[in-house]
């Protein structure tokens, strides 16, 4: 064999035969197979490169994943996992990376919102998403978008009219069901809000039995000028399963948008969230925190760009680990030139349950602008002995006593969510998964 | 109801109490006087289960029970209560959540049902107006941002709630104006039965004024050196702890 040796996991993807949504489609062929050829040429990246230096990919490297899964339509999926307290409204669900018509609910939609799934936009319009899909990924960090690009046949396609104010919640949810063998799945968001439109997103990732699957999921949303947004992702998935996530933001003038996400699943996850503020008076707030157990790795990176002036970005992250669990947060804002007037804030704190996990975490400020308010920290502690005895001395078991304080520290992430029950369920969510 | 004998404990690789004796029986009130450093708090302390403090020889048999073999929250549902001589600030928990949590765990361990939040919520109305609390404290985080006296307060409120059979007050005393140290006085008063002990900790006489005990004990050097009744107290007020070291010549090296 005169080939260069590729890892089990490369050649998995070689042999990949399904169908993909849009296939004939010159520019989008074109796109998939540039892609997919730097993916395969560079390979999975090593921990020498900087955006990877705390996240391996060795284990995933001699792992094989089937692409596509031929009976994603029929595979049973509880319908109390999709049911989200609060969240009642149009819902898309993908099951292992397929839309599931079954599932989502999507008639009588209101009016101003557009909400399709991928595949089928690409087979009646497959031209509006050329500006989103023909896109070539350059950075050598960026392996898992180009893998995303080369395979993505299927996702969420979510407009907003100008000036439309869209009430009701939208419920985005990623199942990964069990399977015969390991899968691998793609999708690709493309969420834009026209000027001055509303909206709120709830982005549900959930698993449905046991199952290693890999997902990939790119999510692009842009703002046009004075649009709002709200944007809270549960991500829950699957015990071993892997997710890698990267969102983009793009926010036009005076455009808002608040994020919050909770991390609790998966065996391996990358989160990418990058975040660029090109208006004056674009306001971003970011709140997100992961709380990990057993031997999961949960690695987020946020970059916030500043690029006009008087913007604005709040950064509040939480990590907690327990057992064997590691972490890693690193959050990058840059004030660029002229983004004179800005304001960034970012603060992480990290809690350490036990002596053998691990969080790192890697705040970076550069301020390029003038008249800039910025101010960054980051904190690894453990749990306070003295609360901890005084919940004790109360007759709080250990373990409650725990989750109280674990609970507590991670408050400030969610009690900006506006929907109560969701905020409720959050919090539930959060104290079920701690040991 | 306690019964402590030749009880040696350590800190940080120090010996604190060496060889100290007590038996409380219900309905009495022991108050536990002596200079800094005698080792008032370790035995607050020990008796509550905090980590750090190594019991060396001795022991304490609280209504039967080897009380030293049982975790924290197993003493509190046991009925020991500590009220803290530094209550500690709790921020993003909430004070009435935190009680209720707090009954309810010491009720489930003793195999009583729990509370439901209108059964709760009706305990704590009668319990307020005992302790006159204003009912804007339990809408906040535990102690936080509370005032020395409001933390002291809170803490004998707790006590109300909880319902202990041996409730140990630890320099409950330090830190409060007259009118504070009165109303905390009166809900300790109001708490008083025959089948509740307390061990008030205190530094000074000054507290004895408005809890009388029925016994006074001087501890010295990690010992009981001195017991009587209340008029103890008043000697000490008058003469100082060096006039007990004087007493005592085995004390003769010890702190006053």
């Amino acid at each position: 064999m005169s080939q260069p040796a590729h890892t089990p996991f490369v050649e998995s993807l070689l042999t990949a035969a399904a169908p993909l949504a849009g296939q004939g489609i010159a520019w989008l062929d074109a796109s998939r197979r540039e892609n997919f050829d730097a993916f395969i040429a560079a390979g999975l990246p090593d921990t020498r490169m900087e955006a990877w230096k705390y996240t391996a990919l060795r284990a995933l490297g001699q792992r094989r994943f089937t692409f596509g899964d031929t009976q994603a339509a029929t595979r049973q999926v509880d319908p109390a996992l999709l049911a989200l307290p609060g969240v009642d409204g149009p819902r898309l669900v993908f099951v292992n990376g397929m839309f599931r018509a079954d599932l989502s609910r999507i008639e009588d939609l209101p009016e101003g919102l557009s909400l399709q799934p991928l595949s089928q936009v690409l087979a009646q319009d497959a031209e509006s998403l050329r500006f989103a899909l023909a896109r070539r990924y350059r950075e050598a960090g960026d392996v898992f978008a180009r893998l995303n690009a080369a395979f993505a046949g299927d996702g969420v396609v979510l407009r907003v009219a100008a000036g439309a104010k869209i009430a009701q919640p939208v419920q985005l949810s990623f199942i990964g069901a069990a399977a015969d063998t390991d899968l691998s799945w793609h999708a690709r968001n493309v969420i834009e809000l026209g000027e001055g439109a509303e909206l709120s997103v709830v982005e549900q990732h959930a698993g449905s039995g046991e199952q290693q699957h890999l997902g990939t999921l790119v999510a692009d949303t842009v703002l046009h000028d004075d649009a709002r947004l709200q944007h809270s992702i549960l991500q829950n998935a699957a015990e071993g399963s892997s997710l890698i996530r990267r969102g983009s933001l793009h926010l036009g003038a005076r455009a808002q948008v608040m994020l919050h996400v909770l991390e609790l699943g998966g065996a391996l996850v990358r989160h990418d969230l990058h975040a660029e503020l090109i208006g004056d008076e674009a306001r971003l707030d970011t709140r997100g925190v992961f709380v990990l157990r057993g031997r999961q790795h949960v690695d987020t990176q946020l970059a916030i760009r500043h690029q006009a002036r008087n913007t604005a970005s709040e950064s509040t992250w939480r990590g907690v680990a327990d057992q064997r669990a590691r972490g890693v947060f690193r959050g990058a804002i840059v004030v660029a030139e002229g983004a004179d007037g800005s304001d960034a804030n970012l603060s992480n704190k990290n809690l350490l349950l036990s002596t053998q996990a691990e969080i790192d975490t890697k705040p970076e400020l550069e301020i390029y602008a003038d008249e800039v308010k910025a101010a960054h920290g980051a904190t690894i502690g453990q749990l306070d002995e003295r609360s901890m005895f005084y919940l004790r001395s109360r007759g709080i078991p250990q373990a409650e006593a725990r989750g109280m304080l674990t609970a507590a520290f991670c408050r400030s992430v969610f009690e900006s969510v506006p929907n109560e029950a969701l905020r409720e369920h959050l919090s539930q969510a959060l104290l079920a998964h701690l040991p | 109801m306690l019964k402590i004998e030749n009880l040696h404990a350590r800190v940080e690789g120090k010996d604190i109490l060496k060889g100290l004796s007590l038996t409380v029986n219900p309905g009495e009130v022991h108050a536990i006087m002596g200079p800094n450093g005698a080792g008032k708090s370790t035995l607050g302390n020990v008796l509550s289960g905090r980590d750090g403090y190594e019991v060396t020889e001795g022991s304490v048999i609280f209504e039967g029970r080897d009380l030293l073999a049982l975790e924290p929250e197993e003493r509190a549902a046991a009925g020991v209560f500590l009220a803290f001589q530094y209550p500690v600030e709790i921020p993003g928990v909430n004070n009435t959540y935190f009680l209720r949590a707090a009954l309810n765990a010491q009720r489930k361990q003793r195999g009583e049902a729990e509370l439901d939040s209108m059964q709760f919520l009706k305990l704590v109305r009668e319990k307020l107006k005992i302790m006159q609390i204003s009912d804007e404290l339990l809408h906040r985080a535990v102690n936080e941002g509370f005032s020395g006296g409001e933390k002291k307060r809170n803490e004998i409120f707790q006590m109300a709630v909880l319902e202990p059979k041996l409730a140990i007050l630890d320099e409950t005393d330090s830190g409060l104006d007259i009118d504070a140290l009165k109303q905390v006085a009166q809900g300790v008063n109001a708490l008083r039965s025959a089948d509740r002990a307390f061990l008030v900790i205190t530094h000074y006489q000054r507290l004895l004024d408005y809890i009388e005990p029925d016994f006074v004990h001087v501890l010295a050097d990690g010992r009981i050196v001195e017991s009587g009744d209340k008029t103890l107290a008043h000697k000490l007020e008058e003469h100082g702890y060096a006039w007990v070291a004087e007493r005592d010549e085995s004390l003769a090296g010890a702190r006053t």
